[in-house]
């Protein structure tokens, strides 16, 4: 009885012994031979309704093809939903558990910059030549992050609606005045022929505010923070060109322009294709149904001008180094292989991105001199103006946000601007000035 | 035995909230380089801040006409770097009741916080009675024993196995301004002679809807609850009423109510706790618009302490909100409490 035991328990023990010099072997053959790994956080897990799964697709086709292209490195990917991703990386940064690669959002990345979470992108001015001003993070001077591809917004109309109404088709450069544009709509809104003359995505909460809403008060002359010393947004949130902003913004809804901040999500989506809304200030990447639907009809027009130039936003995703990574070096060499041409080409064609370089879009199937999404290029090209750059921006985003929304339902406007610049003021103190 | 649960209550309740309290005091961010400070009350002060301001009208212009309302001099003259009413620096208008010919503006540091603190309490005076009072008439109608009565207690029950935010979502369908469900039906019962009404979109029908949203969603749970107590009365007192000729009211005031009575004292109170923390309704449906008509105090906190990682902004309110939810249930305990 007993010396079966001990035979059983020495059994076990040679397995055990075994078994551990085996997953030790492998351990060593693997650190002694094969690739250092990096790995990379991206915010587009599977499942995300909101995102585009050829944007997943092509992240995965330039890890592969990184991955076989040299043997120094093994990039591997963690995939997190888009809703949680920013609060993985607060908690890995609190926790130190940073990965060496890191997908931010363009406006994010100061905030993230300043909080120390991110180290400087080793690349050259060469390497981002010919590049959109978007896709190119930088803060206080440095080169933080990259953008494979950038976004931008234009007004969808149709060109027999317009000729229709014997409204003139603006084009990039010479965009409708303030006055064109809101007589187009008065126009539009005179005939009873749809149910609102413009629908600008009121119904998309979120980031599309100020992305979207905050080039109308730059075309103004307003901002929502002074760039010039990022200290204060006194003047310039508030100032008398914000209020002819405001005024204007809430004319809008009070005279039923637009839908309003209760617009149902489903008509936002639908609602220009079905013909409920004339004209629609929406993104590059809801363009393509509407191609689908209109064909030639369908016109991507530029921002209006209110005084100080047409504008639009800038700046999508993009990679960075984090500031723990042990392997800048190996992070930096796959950023910088990432942003070839061909893959800036392959994500456009599969996902409808604009290119973030000129010889890329040239060679794209929907940005290639005179393809249906062209005029987007020229867009970002021209208009394209980046959120301010500054690690309150995610604050003082929220305020803006909060602002447009009461101003549209109808609050005051001068005492609502007031309010919001009087709130990022406070902010900015709070931080000491954000390190600027 | 009760190791395991202590310690879930210390991760969970205890250590969270001794952190809040803590918070409170500082000017902790959610992300930042800048080094934690000790603000003692600031957080507080800002919060609570009030002021009173009686304003005279302004000189009537000539051709003003009759009966129409007087001007007032405009408040930010007043709020806004006056060497002469420092005390009033920063502050807004809530709100303003007519003094004789002057007008009496009642300001306060930060209106959003006072305005989400009004709203929850009357979300939560609103829900806890009706959603209560509700769930005690399903409760009575799914008590009688009919054929097929399980087929009710399911769909009166459906709604709480439903997420809230597939509810919160389906109801902005239902709500939609132009050809929502809502407005369809009642356009319809009227003969088309109802005008539709953006129910989400307007400051004066916005709380009502989504209060109506979270009872249909929540008043199933506490119907179970109650049907839970009426099946712990005898069935002998209710014979012994019947014998003694008892109607149907009389059965229920003296049978029935004295017999629910610690189930009416917890549904209360649990009503209440719940209706204090109502966020995802809001976070869906309207995010405290419009014109804060819905802010509440729970997305108060999330909005500054994640949102704009306020992180300290955040805990104060949460450290208010648990001091008014403490006073309430304790009150609401003492003024149910048995008097034999």
């Amino acid at each position: 009885m007993d010396d079966s035991l001990t035979a059983r328990r020495e059994e076990r023990m040679k397995r055990l012994l075994l078994a551990t010099a085996i997953v030790a072997a492998a351990l060593m053959n693997s650190s002694s031979f094969a690739a250092t790994e990096l790995t990379m956080w991206y915010h587009g897990a599977g499942g995300d309704a909101g995102l585009n799964p050829e944007e997943r697709n092509g992240v995965l086709s330039v890890i592969d093809e990184f991955n076989s292209s040299q043997s120094d490195w093994v990039v591997k990917l963690e995939s997190f939903p888009r809703a949680v991703y920013n609060d993985s990386v607060t908690a890995a940064a609190l926790a130190g558990n940073l990965p060496d690669i890191l997908d931010v959002d363009g406006p994010n990345m100061p905030n993230w910059a300043w909080s120390g979470y991110m180290q400087p992108l080793p690349l050259t001015d060469e390497d981002i030549a010919n590049f959109l001003p978007g896709p190119i993070g930088k803060w206080q001077g440095k080169l933080y992050s990259i953008g494979l591809w950038d976004s931008a917004v234009a007004i969808f109309a149709r060109k027999s609606i317009l000729d229709e109404f014997g409204i003139r088709i603006p084009t990039l450069d010479q965009p409708w005045t303030g006055d064109e544009f809101n007589a187009a709509l008065e126009s539009l809104k005179a005939s009873g022929k749809f149910e609102y003359p413009i629908d600008m995505g009121t119904a998309w909460t979120g980031e599309w505010y100020p992305y979207a809403f905050s080039p109308f008060l730059q075309s103004f002359g307003g901002d929502i923070v002074d760039r010039t010393t990022y200290k204060t947004a006194q003047n310039v949130l508030n100032g008398p060109e914000a209020i002819a902003f405001g005024e204007w913004w809430q004319n809008l809804f009070t005279s039923k322009l637009a839908p309003g901040t209760s617009q149902d999500p489903g008509d936002r989506a639908t609602g220009f294709i079905e013909g409920k809304y004339a004209l629609s200030w929406n993104g590059n990447w809801q363009a393509l149904p509407a191609v689908e639907k209109f064909g030639d009809d369908l016109l991507f027009l530029p921002a209006p001008d209110f005084g100080h130039g047409s504008k639009i936003g800038a700046a999508s995703w993009q990679f960075g180094i984090s500031s723990t990574s042990k392997h800048p070096d190996g992070a930096a060499a796959f950023i910088k292989f990432a942003i070839q041409d061909k893959f800036l080409v392959r994500f456009s064609d599969l996902g409808g991105f604009i290119p973030a370089r000129k010889t890329a879009a040239e060679q794209s199937v929907n940005y290639k001199p005179g393809a249906p999404l062209e005029v987007f290029f020229g867009l970002s090209e021209k208009q394209g103006f980046v959120r301010p750059v500054t690690p309150g921006y995610v604050v003082d985003a929220r305020v803006f946000e909060k602002a447009v929304a009461d101003i549209a339902n109808g609050a005051d406007v001068v005492d609502t601007l007031d309010a919001a610049a009087d709130e990022i003021d406070a902010d900015i103190e709070r931080n000491n000035g954000y390190g600027f | 035995m009760a190791s395991p649960a202590i310690l879930l209550i210390l991760i969970f309740l205890i250590v969270p909230f001794v952190l809040a309290f803590g918070l409170s005091f500082t000017n902790q961010r959610l992300l930042s380089p800048n080094p934690t400070e000790f603000v003692g009350m600031r957080n507080f002060e800002q919060l609570l801040g009030m002021g009173v301001l009686k304003l005279e009208p302004l000189p009537a212009p000539d051709e003003q006409v009759e009966g129409s309302d007087p001007e007032y001099p405009p408040l930010r003259n007043f709020t806004r770097n006056n060497p002469d009413y420092p005390h009033l620096n920063g502050m807004r208008e809530w709100f303003s009741i007519p003094w004789g010919q002057d007008r009496v503006f009642v300001l306060a540091q930060d209106v959003l916080f006072i305005k989400a603190l009004v709203n929850t309490v009357l979300f939560v005076a609103i829900v806890a009675p009706l959603q209560g009072g509700l769930a005690l008439l399903l409760a009575l109608m799914i008590n009688q024993k009919l054929p097929g009565i399980n087929i009710f207690r399911t769909i009166y029950f459906l709604p709480v196995v439903i997420s809230i935010v597939v509810v919160s979502l389906l109801f902005r369908f239902i709500y939609d301004g132009n050809n929502g469900l809502l407005n369809t039906l009642l356009g319809y019962a009227s003969f088309g002679a109802f005008k539709p009404v953006d129910w989400l979109g307007r400051t004066d029908t916005a709380l009502a809807a989504i209060i109506g949203a979270s009872i249909w969603q929540a008043v199933g749970f506490h119907m179970v609850i109650w049907l839970s107590g009426l099946q712990t009365i005898p069935v002998s007192l209710y014979e012994a009423a019947d014998i003694d000729g008892a109607t149907h009211l009389q059965k229920f005031r003296y049978v029935t109510w004295p017999g629910l009575r610690n189930t009416a004292v917890l549904i209360l109170i649990v009503i209440t706790i719940q209706a204090f923390s109502v966020f995802a309704q809001i976070n869906l449906m309207t995010r405290g618009g419009p014109l804060d008509s819905t802010q509440t105090l729970v997305f108060q906190v999330v909005a500054r302490g994640y949102e704009k990682q306020d992180i300290a902004g955040g805990s104060a309110i949460s450290v208010l909100m648990f001091v008014f939810v403490l006073c309430i249930s304790l009150a609401q305990r003492y003024l149910t409490r048995s008097k034999d």
